[in-house]
């Protein structure tokens, strides 16, 4: 608990809040704008926040995150539009409301029920991270190999489509990882001898490519524009009996949404989907639900938020992101000269504490001012998107290339979009390829190390109990994860998630 | 096997391949070779203490046989996720203005400085919209440049000259 303290000592410095309200605000803003999600929010808005200090600006990116998903909720139930898996079933039954002119009573319960779900969370992970990176100080590199390859392997079990097609989207982000200088040799590698490459490819150009550009060019598909819809938002509050009846169901969602969101590889989605079926099963009526019962938005919208901040456990203490957004705030945390990895808590404690109770503050600060912004944000999703994309566009490569004034970063917006517009048009996911992108560097400079340790002897990996069960565990996911049996079921999990 | 018995001329015969598996996997074999022959050209070293090459070698092959896989698999009747998709055309039009706007910031914004570089990207990359003029393209572009050069000049303060060396600013 002494660290939650110091972490409230930082996050509640006057300049601190002032970041984290211009974060959320900045998030709220950017993830309101349909089409894009809260990775492509956090990746356009990254370059800004370098110019803060390492505290100030990843407590700035807390705020973007959850300003992100807020707003993509609120385009999800204003329009329909879900900007992320896990906001596909926020929009079953919230934009059902918005339709019965019930928009605000949605929003305010997506608002209140992720408030508490964070208050949670957050209390979960404080207990539980510092114990599990003081057992991660004991690990060699073997352990850490393995458990990067048990990362990559487990997000692929939860993604949807085709297990083989995740398997070499991760060996592909694996690969483009290895592009720059050596680490070990100082051999620049497939730089074809650009020395503005040496330095790898900028993580934050890749995301923006594959999250945000191959997502314009899959908009531009159609052929006209479209007109969106925009209905009026009056009513914020929730009356007794709606308070009455989100209260189970907030509940429900923020215990499942904590356990599911340790999980490698978007446990967030599936806890917005498994919090959905089971209030369905649960429920009186469940025939009403995507219809715009209120319960329908309380339960996912919970379960959603309590996993975000559950999945930053693995993140703080063993280095490890777990989700595409995870991922960035590695690069960042990289940016800021800060290695990720079980001796970040011990070794700057301010900042993740900092880090952690600012996440709190930014979903206090999304409450207290956004639900009341309400109209302004509505605003924001009138604008054509024929006016959008090119802004997204210019937004993206002003970013990219403040940070290091590379162009080489901004040609890499360009590939990466496009080769992220194929492959998901193919039917493979970017998301595996991101992750094994940021993790590449780790798990080879761990394997060599380790083949050094053990002087050239591989079954080093087997042999440490450690390595060997979390090596095990990958292997019985691949394996479950390829069975015919399992695949249908999570065909069912999955259901009607084909945005 | 299951063959589709009397639906059109491919009746009998084995279905045509699925199209998108087969260039996914093509693009993972391509790209996989590429990286292993690549890595081929550093040191390999040995088990012990691996070279450069060694990782890139080794996910390369991963990553070509994972290729052949997905190959096998389109001749199989293809990924049942995106089997029923409707895909529309590729909008190749589209993708190169924005790939041109792109291509034509990175190479420019050094020299013609942030101000005329936005104003040619946001202009190619506003043509790019479904059903919109020239002349509507240029004042969304002209309303855009103006509002990042708000945004990052005025109050984030980048250090992105406004006009570059090439027009002696």
């Amino acid at each position: 608990m002494d660290g939650i303290l110091l972490g409230l000592e930082t996050a509640l410095q006057p300049s601190n809040i002032l970041i984290c309200l211009l974060g959320v605000t900045l998030g709220t803003a950017v993830g309101v704008l349909p089409g894009i999600g809260p990775t492509a929010t956090v990746a356009l808005l990254l370059p800004i926040t370098f110019e803060f200090d390492p505290v100030a600006s990843l407590i700035m990116l807390a705020g973007i995150y959850y300003g992100a998903q807020y707003g993509g909720s609120t385009t999800a139930i204003l329009l329909n539009l879900p900007g992320e898996s896990s906001s596909v079933v926020t929009a079953l039954d919230g934009h059902q409301m918005a339709k019965q002119g019930r928009a605000g009573p949605a929003l305010a319960t997506a608002a209140l029920g992720s408030f508490f779900a964070g208050t949670v969370a957050t209390v979960v992970l404080a207990m539980f991270a510092p114990p599990l990176a003081q057992l991660a100080l004991k690990f060699g590199p073997a352990d850490f190999f393995s458990i990067v390859v048990l990362g990559l392997i487990a997000s692929i079990a939860l993604a949807s489509g085709s297990t083989v097609k995740a398997l070499a989207m991760i060996v592909l982000g694996l690969l483009l990882g290895t592009i720059g200088q050596d680490q070990f040799t100082g051999v620049p590698r497939f730089t074809f001898g650009v020395r503005e490459l040496y330095g790898g490819l900028d993580f934050v150009s890749l995301a923006v490519g594959l999250f945000g550009l191959a997502e314009i060019l899959r908009n531009l598909e159609s052929k006209q524009s479209s007109e969106l819809v925009t209905r009026k938002v009056q009513g914020l509050w929730l009356t007794r009996d709606d308070f009455r009846r989100i209260r189970m169901p907030v509940l429900r969602g923020t215990v499942l949404g904590s356990a599911l969101g340790v999980l490698p590889g978007g446990g967030h989605v599936l806890a917005s989907f498994t919090s959905y079926s089971l209030e369905k099963r649960l429920s009186k009526e469940p025939k009403k639900f995507g219809t715009g019962v209120i319960e329908g938005v309380a339960a996912p919208e919970s379960a959603n938020n309590a996993a975000a901040q559950t999945s930053f456990i693995p993140l703080l203490s063993l280095g490890l992101p777990t989700h595409p957004v995870m991922a960035l705030l590695v690069g960042a945390f990289i940016i800021q000269g800060i290695v990720p990895g079980p001796q970040v808590i011990e070794q700057e404690p301010e900042l993740v504490w900092g880090l952690i109770a600012s996440m709190w503050v930014g979903n206090l600060l999304l409450v207290l001012l956004n639900l009341p912004l309400i109209g302004i944000w509505v605003r924001m999703l009138t604008v054509p998107y024929n006016v959008l994309f090119p802004a997204i566009i210019a937004f993206a490569s002003i970013g990219c290339y403040s940070i290091g004034l590379n162009a080489w970063d901004v040609f890499a917006i360009a590939g990466a979009g496009l080769l992220g517009y194929f492959l998901i048009r193919w039917g493979c996911e970017a998301a595996p390829l991101l992750l094994g992108f940021v993790l590449g560097p780790l798990l080879e400079e761990n394997l060599r190390r380790a083949m050094i340790i053990s002087r050239g002897d591989p079954s080093v990996f087997v042999t440490r109990p450690i390595s060997a069960s979390l090596l095990l565990l990958a292997a019985i996911i691949i394996v479950v994860a390829v069975l015919p049996s399992v695949r249908k079921k999570r065909e069912v999990v999955f259901q009607g998630e084909d945005d | 096997m299951s063959t589709h018995t009397g639906e059109g001329p491919d009746a009998g015969t084995r279905p045509a391949p699925f199209r998108p598996d087969l260039f996914a996997g093509a693009a993972f074999i391509v790209l996989g070779l590429a990286f292993a022959i690549g890595g081929a050209q550093y040191d390999v070293g040995s088990a012990l203490r691996m070279g450069s090459g060694y990782v890139p070698i080794a996910l390369g092959g991963t990553l070509t046989v994972l290729g052949l896989l997905v190959v096998v698999m389109a001749f199989r009747g293809g990924d049942p996720a995106i089997r029923d998709v409707v895909r529309p055309p590729v909008p190749w039009r589209r993708a190169g203005l924005l790939v041109a706007a792109i291509l034509f910031f990175g190479f420019t914004v050094g020299g013609l400085g942030l101000g005329p570089t936005l104003l040619v990207t946001t202009f190619l990359a506003a043509l790019a919209a479904p059903e919109v003029k020239p002349l509507r393209a240029a004042l969304t572009a002209a309303g855009i440049t103006a509002l990042c050069l708000v945004v990052f000049v005025a109050l984030l303060q980048l250090k992105l000259p406004l006009f570059g060396d090439w027009l002696g600013g």
